[in-house]
């Protein structure tokens, strides 16, 4: 699966740890929320992780005091319908100032692309979608009416400037 | 009315080139259905029985003459010569070819217009009071917050993906054409101490089960509403239900959290937004926005017209026609016409490309301009003159749209059943048309008053006969169409779910079964000027219910 981020696509050095799988001795790696907290607050041992991986279901607002030291959230959609992630990467960035990695995985699709963007994600594993295709994505509008995290400008306010 | 500008100009133009590369996708097979069709829903594109239907947006109702004239260019050269106004105040056309939709979706763009988000599981269509700007008794025009809101949510890139599709009314008159409390959101525009500001319900809806909108806020300055919404749209798109697609709009979560607790989360999550979370719309953009919907220059005019009463006298049909299909304007000498797209015998909600154009011309020449669609499936000529409307009328009735009945038992709303639609059980124009035959006389309906019928294929109401005064709603029981009836609906500001009254009667039991109702309504009125549901609630529905399955 590609993983783009920042305008290349870049090897996926992170690997997902399900929960109750083994911990790797070495190399970067990703867990569930729910076991995070668990090796931060010592209920099990090992490592801490690279970074987290966050379901749906999820509350940013409880990740809130790990996020300095957290270099990597994956925002997992289980089927691209369920848009409950973009609420979880604005609450991310724009309440909570997360600068980490914002990364998309799962039912990840070219279409989605644009607004996952603008909602703060800054790194996606899609399906099946490539470097141009993701470009490409993120190119088809050049204006949003709304303010968001990234993307153009809200219009109003460059109507307001203009 | 709304103009674009360069920037709502280029986003449209971008959505058309986008959606033609979906749909190049989709006919390579590089794309397939189940991740196309979310896609091709936000466009308006829906695969129906016989073919693709294409939902067009007409935002809150309005259209222009070049826009209407677009539409029936449309409904010739890509439809078979008509097109169905829905009760969304949208237009959809049933015979599309999908290859041609981008095309037709370029044309749109040049009149201003597109299918953005007219499906799908996103916020729709923001719909309004059919007569804003034009009637007595709002407290200001609504359309220039509809135009608002219908920018904030194009492409909200937070809110394309909700648990379930999402829909806005705004009115700002004390009487509620625009059905605010069976809406997801219905915003009512209050004035308070010279400050304009929103009283918010939320989790109204009609389909399998109906819910009368809670009272969420009685009072959101407008400088706030966006940012209100904000929060009532990221607590619905966090905890609504997504297991199970029949409860999964708001209104469910609404009544499963219980009024209280879901307003204390939406009040939190209001209150915890940041300063760099506002919106925080500039006060120049919200006059440029209202500056679009400066009234026309109407200058009053006597308020008997010499021109007008002349005509009545000389032809009782225009008479009758003046005393149903027109409205009180603002001003003296003007009047509100309904331009009814329910004559008898024709499916409710259609037009023709011609009666398009003629009602394009009616708008230019003695309308200044101005047409909507009102969410009962009429037009509308917001502003004429009363010395004009012996001609508008005398056009109209020439084109088949003459029909004097604006809110009487023919103007029905009917969605378009098993004919068309997929989900239907039940087929709804038929059952419809039978019913408005037996009210065919003009007479005999004006005797007849007010009365509202709506009609559904299906429990998914698109018919909304929940709340009409007399709701028909059809079901299938093992491969044979029953019709049930609904008693005591009403979508106004004493809004109010109907009630089945007893067993489902066949097709053809049904006509006489509404007749023995408003018979039996006509015996026990005070006098003809107590309407039908007022009858109704002073009455009680024991006794209609008799009057319904008395032995025919």
């Amino acid at each position: 699966m590609p993983l783009v981020k920042g305008g290349a696509e870049i090897a996926n050095d992170c690997t997902f740890v399900p929960d109750g799988g083994a911990l790797p001795d070495s190399g970067r790696f990703s867990v569930s929320f729910g076991r995070y907290l668990g090796l931060k607050q010592g209920r099990e041992n090992g490592p801490l992780p690279d970074g987290i991986r966050l379901a749906p279901a999820d509350d940013p607002a409880q990740l809130e005091p790990f996020l300095p030291e957290i270099a990597l959230i994956e925002v997992d959609f289980p089927r691209y319908t369920d848009g409950r992630g973009f609420s979880q990467a604005q609450l991310l960035r724009r309440r909570y100032g997360y600068c980490g990695e914002i990364r998309a995985v799962g039912h990840v699709l070219r279409d989605q692309i644009f607004y996952m963007h603008r909602s703060g994600i800054d790194a996606y594993e899609t399906r099946r979608a490539g470097l141009p295709e993701v470009l490409e994505a993120l190119a088809e509008f050049t204006e949003a009416y709304q303010p968001a995290v990234s993307g153009p400008a809200a219009i109003f306010r460059k109507r307001d400037g203009a | 009315m709304y103009r674009y500008d360069q920037f709502d100009a280029r986003i449209v133009r971008e959505r058309v080139a986008q959606f033609r590369g979906q749909v190049a996708r989709r006919l390579s097979g590089e794309l397939p259905e189940d991740e196309f069709k979310p896609l091709r829903l936000q466009n308006g594109v829906y695969l129906q029985l016989h073919a693709y239907m294409l939902r067009i947006a007409i935002p809150y109702g309005q259209l222009s003459p070049v826009q209407l004239r677009c539409l029936a260019e449309i409904a010739r050269d890509y439809d078979r010569g008509f097109g169905h106004f829905t009760t969304r105040q949208n237009i959809q056309f049933n015979w599309v070819a999908l290859k041609d939709i981008p095309d037709v979706l370029e044309k749109l763009a040049e009149v201003e217009m597109h299918a953005i988000q007219t499906s799908g599981n996103c916020i729709r269509n923001t719909t309004t009071d059919h007569f804003a700007g034009a009637a007595q008794d709002e407290v200001l025009d609504p359309r220039a917050w509809c135009e608002i809101i219908r920018q904030w949510s194009t492409f909200h890139p937070e809110f394309a993906f909700l648990p379930r599709k999402f829909k806005i009314a705004v009115t700002a008159a004390e009487h509620d054409r625009a059905a605010i409390r069976v809406h997801d959101v219905g915003l009512h525009i209050r004035q308070k101490d010279g400050q304009v500001g929103f009283e918010v319900h939320v989790g109204g809806g009609q389909g399998r089960t109906p819910h009368i909108a809670a009272l969420v806020n009685p009072f959101v300055p407008e400088a706030q509403i966006l940012d209100y919404l904000e929060a009532i749209m990221r607590v619905y798109n966090r905890y609504g239900r997504r297991d199970n697609k029949y409860k999964a709009r708001i209104k469910i979560l609404v009544s499963e959290l219980g009024e209280a607790e879901y307003i204390r989360q939406v009040e939190e999550e209001f209150a915890a937004q940041r300063p760099g979370e506002k919106i925080d719309l500039p006060a120049s953009e919200v006059a440029r926005i209202h500056a679009y919907f400066a009234p026309p220059d109407l200058a009053p005019q006597p308020v008997v017209s010499k021109t007008l009463e002349a005509a009545k006298a000389a032809d009782p049909a225009f008479a009758r026609w003046t005393r149903a299909n027109l409205h009180p304007h603002k001003v003296a000498g003007f009047a509100t016409v309904t331009v009814s797209l329910k004559p008898i015998g024709a499916a409710p909600g259609d037009a023709t490309d011609t009666q398009m154009e003629i009602v394009a011309d009616l708008a230019e020449k003695y309308g200044y301009g101005d047409i909507r669609v009102s969410h009962a499936q009429n037009l509308i000529l917001p502003h004429v003159a009363l010395d004009d409307l012996p001609a508008v009328y005398a056009a109209l009735d020439a084109a088949g749209l003459g029909a004097a009945n604006e809110s009487r038992i023919t103007d029905m709303i009917v969605c378009p059943g098993l004919d068309y639609c997929n989900l239907a059980n039940a087929r709804s124009i038929p059952v419809a048309l039978a019913v408005q035959k037996v009210f065919a006389d003009p007479a005999y309906e004006e005797d007849i008053g007010k009365l509202h019928i709506n009609v559904s294929g299906c429990i998914n109401a698109c018919g909304h006969h929940h709340v009409g005064h007399i709701g028909i709603l059809g079901v299938d029981k093992k491969g044979e169409e029953f019709y049930q009836i609904l008693l005591g609906g009403r979508a106004d500001e004493k809004a109010a779910l109907g009630e089945i009254v007893g067993p489902g009667l066949k097709a053809d039991a049904v006509p006489a079964a509404i007749h023995r109702v408003v018979e039996f309504y006509r015996a026990e009125r005070t006098s003809p000027a107590e309407k039908f549901i007022d009858t109704l609630e002073r009455l009680g529905h024991q006794r209609f219910q008799e009057a319904l399955y008395a032995a025919g």
